[in-house]
């Protein structure tokens, strides 16, 4: 989700390809986006204590409609995005998604589905192929059942998605494995690796979690040990190398070993907005976590384009003017915008604090100490998640 | 299943974009871009002039021809720049070799 927007990867500008990004860059212009999230749906048949959605859940009456939907896809096509990435929730929930992507496809937009994968068919993906989907991303929770099923929350959920991956590929659509990765499954990172690569995979993003909502509930049961990060550091680079012209392997770092934070979402309102499923138009999918910000709708009176360059919400945390010491007067302030707002607001109550991932953040050392003890204490039972607001994970927590 | 990875460019060959990469014009920025997964990449005019000829159909040595006779330059020249060029582009995911067709 935003591990895979962050970044568009810089390419070699002598081969006649130059990232538009680099070429074109909207520092202080904030041109409209090239890709765009659209958050289809809250509703989802996995539990994962680290999702990416907020913990107030967008219930399926507030959704937007599909005429609503293809309302939003004119327009996003219109004002300039070139890629859609359809996700949730399980985008696959919405029975009208195959016309979402088509209508998508008939507007010019290049469609991407980010899904759990355990509600696809062969008949369903065969279907969206047609109707011009252009690219699959498939996560996973680890590389055999026991484990994955387990943080998933849903039985049998690893081998639908295997199923999946293999019709996917049939079809021949491009495939992406997501593994998202933290204490209770990083030693099967190396399996994990050749799992993708077995199942034809172009693309293979290790991600971190990320901790805020969902996860930052889940810390305690998620962090991941300092020496595992070192560890997957190894794996990752040694995988790389050995598998190049092969699989491609994005790596996310976990804020809480870093040294710099994150250009978290290339910036705030800076290349990427995301609309949730009742229609808000947000500077990230966890931007509702921010108390005090009020984000408009596109079922609002106001364009979407209207939203991205007036917005107060977007605006308030737009380039360097906002920033207080120590961003303010930092060397690093134009490469990492002050790191994550949401994580800012989290761990320290205010979205305008320097991320504490940052070494520079007053916080930073407790916080990383605090992981450490997370880490090490080794408490493993998972708060579910889902519409009542978790669920405590039953049973032993032997599940590491 | 998607054409072969790591393709090796010649003169036979009859590459095409894997339905992954798209190329278009995009009238917003009023530039080129090829559309991949997670990627939108700006190809410089000369890579753009090749890559709408790299229809599947056309061989590499017809591209080369088609270009050498545009630019009035020697054969031989174009020849090893289209050559490198499509390579590079395959190797990173952007062209792949177009399947045998049973006609």
């Amino acid at each position: 989700m935003s591990e895979i927007l962050a970044d568009h990867k810089t390419t070699d500008p002598g081969d006649g390809l130059a990232a538009l990004e680099a070429r074109r860059s909207t520092a202080e212009s904030f041109g409209i986006p090239l890709a765009v999230l659209a958050e289809l749906t809250h509703r989802c048949p996995l539990q994962c204590p680290y999702c990416s959605n907020p913990v107030e859940l967008d219930r399926a009456g507030s959704e937007l409609s599909t005429e609503e939907w293809k309302k939003v896809l004119s327009e996003l096509a219109e004002i300039g995005v070139l890629q859609i990435h359809f996700s949730g929730g399980e985008p696959t929930a919405r029975k009208d998604l195959v016309e979402l992507v088509r209508h998508a496809s008939d507007v010019g937009l290049y469609s991407n589905l980010i899904t759990s994968a355990v509600l696809l068919t062969r008949e369903k993906l065969s279907a969206l192929a047609d109707a011009g989907l252009c690219h699959v991303q498939i996560s996973f929770q680890g590389n055999e059942p026991i484990v994955a099923d387990r943080v998933a929350g849903l039985e049998q959920s690893h081998q639908k998605k295997l199923e999946a991956a293999r019709w996917t590929r049939e079809v021949d659509l491009p495939l992406t494995v997501n593994a998202v990765m933290h204490r209770q499954n990083l030693h099967q990172l190396s399996d994990i690796i050749q799992m993708a690569v077995d199942l034809d995979a172009d693309r293979l993003e290790v991600a971190n979690v990320q901790y805020y909502g969902w996860a930052l509930k889940n810390r305690a049961a998620l962090m991941p040990t300092l020496a595992q990060i070192e560890e997957t550091s190894r794996i990752v680079e040694e995988a790389q190398t050995r598998l190049k012209g092969i699989l491609a392997i994005d790596y996310v770092v976990p804020d809480y070993y870093a040294l710099r934070p994150k250009k978290c979402m290339g910036g705030w309102g800076r290349q990427f907005f995301n609309i949730s499923p009742a229609g808000k138009v947000l500077p990230c999918h966890a931007a509702e976590s921010i108390t005090g910000l009020q984000f408009e709708s596109v079922r609002s009176n106001h364009s979407i384009a209207w939203i991205w360059q007036n917005s107060e919400a977007f605006n308030r945390y737009r380039g360097t003017a906002w920033m207080p010491e120590p961003c303010k007067s930092c060397e690093f302030r134009e490469i990492d915008f002050g790191g994550c707002r949401c994580q800012a607001f989290a761990l320290t109550g205010d979205a305008g604090n320097t991320d504490p991932a940052c070494t520079l953040s007053p916080k930073h050392e407790e916080i990383f100490r605090q992981a450490e003890c997370e880490a090490a204490a080794d408490n493993n039972r998972f708060i579910y998640r889902n519409f009542a607001g978790g669920t405590l994970e039953t049973g032993g927590d032997d599940g590491a | 299943m998607a054409g072969p990875r790591n393709i090796s460019v010649s003169e036979t060959s009859r590459p095409v974009l894997p339905r992954h990469a798209k190329l278009k014009f995009d009238e917003t920025r009023q530039v080129w871009v090829i559309l991949a997964p997670e990627r939108v990449l700006a190809p410089d005019a000369i890579a753009v002039e090749v890559l709408k000829l790299c229809d599947g159909v056309r061989s590499v040595g017809a591209m080369v021809d088609e270009l050498a006779a545009k630019y009035a330059a020697p054969r031989e020249a174009i020849a090893t720049d289209v050559v490198a060029m499509l390579q590079d582009l395959a190797d990173k995911g952007f062209l792949t070799q177009a399947r045998e067709k049973t006609s």
